[in-house]
């Protein structure tokens, strides 16, 4: 780890002011991501501006949205009483993150900031597009079991580890986020990138800006919900895909639904024109079958991960069962 | 990082602290102090490559922290860099706490920070200002040791021990926050510490048993 300077701002202003100036300056909360990745020698910053003293960690209901503050710890969310009133989908997720010690340091701001886990973006002895712009793409032709099916480049074919992600882009989330020029609102589907021509950027937040919340509407999803997550082991690994899953039933038809994968992209993947052709069937094995189809349409699967075109589809089915009851 | 970059710089040793004589442990000390030498000079011209003279001082700057370590309280000068993993074990000699992965990866660092569980090898040391940290040391009330502890030695918990520290403070938090009502629920739960010895189901029994005899923990 390189030797860096450490403030501990007590306002936003001065935090986004450090790091709006500095281009080695970045934002600390929980660490669980950035000082494992400054120890690897991955991310180098010169400042590190620690939040932790910022205001940010409030969980309350404001306009129709349950808002989480970008301080509020992983743990606490998933046990938060109006979370799991409000968006049982969300609180699953969470659970199924990492492991009890790191949901009570990791925060809902930097769960979104947390950056690829593709072991050729980890070791610096390995070419890598993401970490050093240039230098091509170790998975791509190298061991690409856990790597994306969707939206990949022939730059980057990392994914998003996150779990919490997955649902807050399928509940319709909206981050809150304060600049160096003003506040602005950000659409969850939009606050990730695809890697494109340039997977060095990691989301669309501008250098500087500081995620201070994250709204999630109210909905009707907060009964018939279910996040899978399938994984090597049971618990304490990064998804091989996973799926959120919501729907708003009445009786055994589908009123709407709302439908996102992990582990198969660069970003949340969002699952629109499965969720579209649900809206009004019955909530049968035979509609999820005909959803998962749809879902997995355009899907691109390399040497090690082709397992994913078959687990992906099946692992939408059973989410949806688990949602809806049906067995 | 490794500890070995950042010996202990002016810091006193507690007047109650523990005590070691350990050749082994001073040995590896000095020699680490030697190494530190030997890199000092390298990080202070890199420093000064960078011209700037706020990060000439950025180079040597220490930030001072206050707190409490199993009930007493420190007042204590840090590098930025170390991990409240590397002050527990090299600063303030409680090596109790045990560096495995050091990546976050497999919870033998775990310690209570506030009465939360964490893993102290993702911690910097200098976010804990102003907080209570609980290790392993700290679990025991005088000679009689913490019911976990009891329960761990009777249900053989264990094998190698390495994993130990960490197991029985996660294990302590599980039943607390009230994550013990099975053994499905112990086992998710634990999942954040790793036992290479494979000794799960005893320290699953070990847990039950302290969830189930309702003692304070």
């Amino acid at each position: 780890m390189i030797q860096f300077q450490y403030v501990k701002p007590s306002k936003p202003k001065a935090a986004i002011d450090t790091v709006a100036k500095d281009q080695s300056a970045v934002f600390i909360a929980g660490g669980t991501n950035l000082v494992d990745l400054m120890k690897r020698g991955v991310m180098n910053p010169e400042k590190l501006v620690d939040i932790n003293k910022l205001p940010l960690r409030k969980i309350e209901r404001e306009n129709g949205n349950v808002r989480i503050g970008a301080l509020a710890l992983n743990g606490a969310v998933a046990e938060d009483k109006l979370v799991l009133e409000k968006h049982p989908l969300l609180a699953q997720a969470l659970n199924a993150g990492a492991s009890a010690q790191l949901r009570n340091m990791a925060t809902v701001g930097g769960n979104m900031m947390q950056r690829v886990r593709c072991p050729y973006f980890y070791d610096t002895a390995m070419p890598c597009n993401k970490r050093e712009p240039g230098t091509g793409c170790g998975a791509l032709e190298g061991y690409n079991r856990m790597h994306a099916i969707f939206g990949h480049s022939d730059k980057c074919i990392a994914v998003n580890p996150s779990d919490m992600n997955v649902a807050l882009v399928a509940l319709d989330a909206v981050v809150l986020v304060s600049g160096p020029k003003g506040d602005r609102k950000i659409p969850f589907a939009e606050f990730h990138r695809l890697p494109g021509d340039t997977p060095q950027i990691h989301t669309n937040l501008q250098q500087g800006e500081l995620i201070m919340a994250v709204d999630v509407p109210e909905n009707p999803y907060t009964k018939n919900v279910n996040y899978l997550k399938i994984r090597d082991r049971n618990s304490y690994a990064f998804a091989l895909v996973s799926v959120a899953a919501a729907l708003d039933l009445d009786g055994s038809t589908i009123k709407s639904a709302r439908l996102a994968m992990g582990g198969v992209a660069h970003k949340p993947w969002r699952l629109n024109e499965a969720e579209q052709f649900l809206a009004g069937k019955p909530a049968t094995e035979a509609t999820f079958r005909q959803a998962a189809q749809l879902a997995m349409r355009g899907a691109k699967a390399f040497e090690h991960n082709k397992f994913k075109l078959t687990l992906g589809p099946n692992t939408i089915v059973q989410a949806l069962k688990n949602a809806s009851g049906v067995a | 990082m490794s500890s070995d970059k950042f010996p202990e710089k002016n810091l006193p040793e507690e007047e109650n602290g523990p005590q070691h004589s350990d050749a082994r442990r001073t040995f590896l000390k000095q020699s680490s102090l030697l190494t530190a030498l030997a890199l000092a000079p390298s990080a202070a011209i890199k420093a000064a490559e960078l011209k700037f003279e706020e990060k000439v001082a950025a180079v040597f700057e220490q930030v001072k922290v206050t707190l409490g370590i199993n009930g007493k309280k420190h007042k204590l000068s840090i590098e930025p860099r170390a991990t409240l993993l590397d002050l527990l074990r090299e600063q303030m000699h409680l090596t109790g706490t045990k560096k495995g992965c050091d990546y976050g990866q497999c919870g033998a660092c775990t310690v209570h920070v506030d009465g939360q569980r964490v893993l102290s090898c993702l911690t910097l040391a200098a976010m804990v200002d102003g907080k209570e940290v609980t290790t392993i040391e700290g679990l025991a009330n005088g000679d009689k040791l913490h019911p976990m502890q009891e329960a761990f030695i009777k249900h053989d918990g264990f094998q190698c021990g390495y994993c130990t520290p960490g197991q029985i403070m996660s294990a302590v938090a599980c039943v607390r926050e009230g994550h013990a009502d099975s053994d499905d629920e112990i086992r998710e739960f634990m999942s954040g510490n790793i036992c290479r010895c494979g000794a799960y189901p005893n320290i699953v029994n070990a847990i039950k048993e302290v969830k189930n005899g309702g003692q304070r923990v």
